[in-house]
Parts: structure tokens; C-alpha cells; sequence
């Protein structure tokens, strides 16, 4: 198929499914900018766009769409333009923020004669996502000790509590068995033996969760086992041998949402064949290029293991000097203690801490903390993971810091912040020079 | 059928009919009478939300919602009046681009609700000058000709003006009650 320009690393997974973006052969601007809103709209939307397309859509604002026509996401992210791409894997213009700010020096004594082209790139603002940057969050945030204490992400939902909110049963040991004939698979008794072994361990045994949940569609007959338990028999003819994304998603629905609309799963929700290794733009280990993504590339079949999905699997494929710099840095060590059994799981700092964090979701009345497997919630531009990453454990000006220095970022923060970004003590000097109340009401 | 309903469609030089494009329609709405119109409904949510939301659930009231800038950012946090009036203005602009509207001062708080338009500029001005008068004007934007309403917008609360003189972005900190701090600009296309 002919490309009239490379993808950028946003998209180059789908340039295949070309109607993923061209969803229609006829229309204007508004059918690119429905497709990009379809896959990215949510993530605005809970970043509160600090730019939405009604800034731009007033008449009064004409003049400056004539030269910058803000409400469309291609004007500033042009695709199959891979080579003018920017640091952010994306088509991004200089002087986008100068369009509309460029008299900021006025109002703004600390902002005289900043370049331009700085807005953006000094960890002060950012264009869509300003949660962690507005001037009152920083003032609010001001004086914060680097370290907080007790520095802990959420804990996992308890089971029970699982059980409660989703409504199924939780199993004793004794009640856990198979519901299929394990020799049924004849030639395969060790790994179906492997198998049971690593599913009873899991939480799946314990939950109902059995062989044909999983692996047929529709049930096997019923017959007893050797220890006179009924369980079903091996239909080959249902029988899935290795069941897809869509096997989990029936119960794992938002965690599979996620990853399909993430760098791993995108291919998979239109419908491509699953993301390999070696396809990634970005530097993988050439050994791993082989490995087909979905659910059981991190989680392994039947051991659903998420400690090692959080850190192990990440490493068995990624090969930045970030990554290999993992497990030496202090976020690696804290993990290490973990796994040593000398520190709380919540205290560690694993690949998935940040990229993958645990969010707090409400279900009815219930709360209950699950991963967001969509990384690109946390990814670039980096400012993103200040709120929902960095200060669950540090002050918001360490963060900005840390998360500004480039080196610091390589060696996966190890060290000190090398540069300080000065708005919180921008904001700090301005409301120290007016008299403010709020509260007017 | 949501922007259906609400499209009100400029069929005639400058007359605008409810009921759509029927050649044989003979009633038609001015666009200033259209423009007082939405002006009227704007007006009206607006003191009522102020009146029956903030000040009645206000911490002046029963204490029960932060009235504040950054709302969205807080437990219990109430949009501003303005900022309720600026989402209306943004929830029209998603359903039908038949009018815009939008809150400008001289001394806006943030600087990009200035007036940016000669229009806009000689509205706002007149407005403040002329206390109690409406404005209305034409301009050419882009390719499209706008009637250009401009409504005075009044101090009517304490809270209105003691937000606004000690906010610290404002460029003007002495207003008073009865003043004149801004205007309602609505536009219509030709």
C-alpha cells in the first residue's frame, strides 16, 4: 500500500487501517477532527483542555484561524509528516502559544523577553494539559518537602471488596478444582499439569473463574474426574486454545478498553493483527522482537502474575537507557525491597507506578482502584504524570523539576534534579505583590 | 435533532426566520429583536443562578458549595457566574453555529476577553459610556457579515465587583455598584 508520507509514532501502528482517520472518502476538516476526537476526545476532556475547539470556533477569533486554525488537531499535528516530527513523537509548530500571547511581557513582568518558543518547553505550561500548572495549583503546592511521607501509591482493592462491587463469589481452597478433564489433552499432560498449577495459584481459581470460562465458548458434557468430581469434559470443537483479548474484556472491560486505546493494544481495536516487538519505533531488546502483544505478553496465561506484569514484562521488551537504568535507580531499589519482602508493595515503584498507574474509579456507590492500561495517559508530554504519578510521592516542584531534566530522566532518577523551573517561584513573587481574597462569595 | 431544534437559519438579507428556509414565509425576526431575545434568556439564567444557586448554597447561604474560580479543582466547587455564562456560551457554540455569544470587559481578567474586534472595541466602549444603552453594528470577519450586538453588563452583586477589584489579574480594582464592567457581545451572520 502506497503512504503518501511516514506515520509518526502515534499512529504508524495503525497506517494500515487508513479509515481509522479517513473515515469517510467525502467532507472537509471536520471528518479528520471527528476521528482524532473518537480516539483521543476522553483524554481531553479529563485534562480539561485548556485550548478546546469553542475558544476558537467565536468569529471574533478569525483573524488568528486565518493563521493558525487551532480547531483542528491537524493544524498543529500533522500526520505522514514523520520527519518533522518532534521529541514528542508528533508534529508540533514553535510558535504556537506567540499566535495569541505574544504581549504576556506586558501583564507579565516576569515573563519579559522569555524566547518565544518557551512556553511549552520549560515545564511551565503546557498547550491542552494544565492540571499540575495553573497558578493557583502551584501556590497551593508552594513549600512542599520533596519527599512525602508516607510516599505510597493506592493499594489494591481487596478481593472481598472486589467480590462486593462486582458481585462473585470468592472460593475456599478446598472448593477450587478444574471444571475440565485434565488428562483430556492427550499428549499435553505436563503443560496442561503447568497450567492447572499456575491457575490454581491465581486468583482466577478462586473467583469461579475456570478452564472454560476461558477456553470455550460454550460448555463441555459433564463427567467425574478421578477423585469422583463432576466436572466438564474437553470438547475440541469449542475449545479455544489460545483465547484472545476479547476473553478477558468480558470481565476485565475497562483494563481492556485501556490497553486498546494504548501503544500496545491500538492495533488489535481496528482490527489488525497484534502489535509485534519489532515493529515499535522506539528502541525494543531484538530478542523479544518475535512477541505478538496482548493481555498474556505481560500477564502469562494462567499465572496472571501482575508483580512481574509491572516491572519484568516491561523489561523483556523495552531497551531505553531510562529502562535499563530501572532497576539500579532509587525507584528500582524501593521495588527490589519489595520483592525481598522488606517493604510494603504499596512504597514500591514499579514500570507500571507510573506509566500504568493505579487510578481510583467509582462503581455505584463503591470505590475501587484499578490500572489504567492506556500509557499514553502517562507518557508525553511528560507534565501529565506530575497529578496523577510523581505526587502521590513528591512535592509538585521537585516533580516539575525532575521531570524537566532530561538526564535525570535517562538515568531513571537517579540524583537531583540538575535545573530548577521557576514558576512556582514566579507565583510565589506576584501574589506576594498583590492583595488578593477569594472570597468574594 | 438537537441543533435542528435549536437552528433558528438566516434565510433573508438580514431577516431571520424561525421556520427555517420556506420561500413563502412571511414572518420574519429582525436581528436585533433576535439578538435582545437570546440577550433576555442570557440575562435572566444568569441572576438566577446567582441569585437561586450561589447566594442560597453559597458560604453566605447554607454553606454548602465553594463558588470559586478553580470549581472543577475542589470538592464542592460552584462555577462563577461568569464562568457558567462563558459555558453556555461554549455549550452553544458545540450545537449550532446560527449565533455566538460571549462576555468581554476593557478590563478583562483574563486579557483574551477583551474586545478584539473594531466592533467589539467600539461596543464595549459605548456600552460604558452610555449607561443603560444597547449597541449594535455590523462587521465583516473571515468571509462572513455579523450583526454585532453589545449588551452593558452590570454590577449588580457585591460579589460581582469585589471579585473583580481584588482579583489579582484585574486591570482596573475601583469598580462600584451600578457600574458598567463589560458587555454581552452576541453575533449573528447575515
Amino acid at each position: 500500500m502506497y503512504l503518501i508520507g511516514e506515520t509518526t509514532h502515534g499512529h504508524h501502528q495503525i497506517e494500515m487501517a487508513c479509515n481509522a482517520c479517513h473515515t469517510s472518502a467525502f467532507g472537509g476538516p471536520e471528518v479528520i477532527q471527528s476521528a482524532c476526537i473518537d480516539c483521543h476526545g476522553e483524554e481531553l476532556e479529563l485534562a480539561k483542555d485548556s485550548h478546546p475547539k469553542t475558544k476558537f470556533s467565536d468569529p471574533r477569533n478569525a483573524d488568528r484561524i486565518d493563521i493558525l486554525d487551532a480547531r483542528y488537531c491537524v493544524t498543529c499535528h500533522k500526520e505522514h509528516n514523520e520527519e518533522i516530527a518532534g521529541d514528542m513523537g508528533l508534529t508540533l509548530p514553535e510558535d504556537y502559544c506567540f499566535r495569541c500571547h505574544e504581549d504576556i511581557g506586558e501583564e507579565r513582568e516576569t515573563h519579559k523577553d522569555l524566547p518565544f518558543d518557551s512556553c511549552a518547553s520549560a515545564g511551565c505550561h503546557n498547550y491542552h494539559d494544565n492540571l499540575a500548572l495553573y497558578e493557583d495549583f502551584l501556590l497551593k503546592h508552594a513549600d512542599e518537602p520533596d519527599f512525602k511521607h508516607p510516599a505510597v501509591t493506592p493499594a489494591r482493592t481487596k478481593l472481598a471488596t472486589l467480590a462486593a462491587v462486582r458481585n462473585f463469589a470468592i472460593m475456599t481452597s478446598d472448593q477450587v478444582h478444574a471444571d475440565v478433564a485434565l488428562d483430556a489433552i492427550a499428549g499435553q499432560e505436563e503443560l496442561v499439569a503447568q497450567a492447572h498449577h499456575d491457575w490454581s495459584q491465581s486468583q482466577h481459581a478462586h473467583t469461579g473463574v475456570n478452564c472454560l470460562t476461558c477456553h470455550a465458548a460454550e460448555e463441555g458434557e459433564a463427567v467425574e474426574d478421578d477423585n469422583n468430581v463432576t466436572v466438564l469434559g474437553l470438547q475440541t470443537s469449542n475449545w479455544v486454545e489460545k483465547p484472545s483479548y476479547e476473553v478477558c474484556q468480558k470481565c476485565h472491560t475497562d483494563q481492556v478498553d485501556g490497553f486498546l486505546l494504548g501503544k500496545h493494544g491500538m492495533r488489535l481495536a481496528h482490527s489488525l493483527s497484534p502489535m509485534k516487538v519489532s515493529d515499535a519505533k522506539i528502541m525494543m531488546k531484538t530478542e523479544a522482537g518475535h512477541e505478538e502483544l496482548d493481555c498474556m505478553s505481560c500477564h502469562s496465561a494462567h499465572r496472571f502474575d501482575t508483580v512481574a506484569a509491572a516491572t519484568d514484562s516491561c523489561l523483556t521488551c523495552h531497551d531505553s537507557e531510562h529502562v535499563n537504568n530501572y532497576w539500579g535507580s532509587p525507584h528500582g531499589k524501593l521495588q527490589q525491597e519489595v520483592l525481598a519482602g522488606v517493604r510494603a508493595t504499596e512504597e514500591g515503584v514499579t514500570c507500571a507506578t507510573c506509566h500504568m498507574p493505579r487510578i481510583e474509579v467509582s462503581i455505584g456507590d463503591s470505590q475501587i482502584v484499578m490500572v489504567n492500561h492506556n500509557q499514553n495517559e502517562n507518557l508525553r508530554p511528560n507534565e501529565k504524570m506530575i497529578r496523577p504519578v510523581c505526587m502521590k510521592c513528591h512535592s509538585l516542584e521537585f516533580s516539575i523539576d525532575a521531570l524537566a531534566d532530561d538526564e535525570l530522566i535517562e538515568s531513571n532518577f537517579t540524583g537531583q534534579p540538575q535545573q530548577h523551573i521557576r514558576s512556582i517561584d514566579m507565583a510565589l513573587e506576584r501574589d506576594a505583590k498583590t492583595n488578593r481574597t477569594d472570597k468574594a462569595y | 435533532m438537537m441543533k435542528r431544534a435549536l437552528t433558528i437559519t438566516s434565510c433573508f438579507f438580514g431577516a431571520v426566520a424561525i421556520s427555517g428556509c420556506n420561500p413563502n414565509a412571511s414572518k420574519g425576526i429582525e436581528p436585533k429583536q433576535y439578538t435582545d431575545s437570546l440577550f433576555a434568556v442570557m440575562k435572566a439564567d444568569r441572576t438566577n443562578y446567582t441569585k437561586l444557586i450561589i447566594k442560597r448554597l453559597g458560604p453566605k447561604g447554607a454553606d454548602a458549595i465553594k463558588p470559586n474560580e478553580h470549581w472543577d479543582d475542589m470538592p464542592n466547587g460552584a462555577p462563577l457566574p461568569a464562568q457558567m455564562f462563558r459555558f453556555g456560551a461554549e455549550g452553544v457554540a458545540e450545537m449550532t453555529d446560527d449565533f455566538t455569544y460571549s462576555l468581554q470587559s476593557l478590563w478583562p481578567i483574563n486579557k483574551q476577553n477583551a474586545p478584539r474586534t473594531p466592533v467589539e472595541k467600539k461596543g464595549l466602549q459605548y456600552v460604558v459610556d452610555n449607561p443603560g444603552q444597547n449597541f449594535y453594528g455590523e462587521e465583516k470577519l473571515g468571509d462572513k457579515t455579523y450583526f454585532t450586538a453589545v449588551y452593558p453588563d452590570v454590577a449588580v452583586a457585591a460579589p460581582c465587583m469585589d471579585c473583580h477589584n481584588n482579583h489579582k489579574d484585574t486591570p482596573k480594582s475601583d469598580f462600584k455598584m451600578g457600574d458598567v464592567m463589560g458587555g454581552v457581545v452576541i453575533r449573528v451572520p447575515l
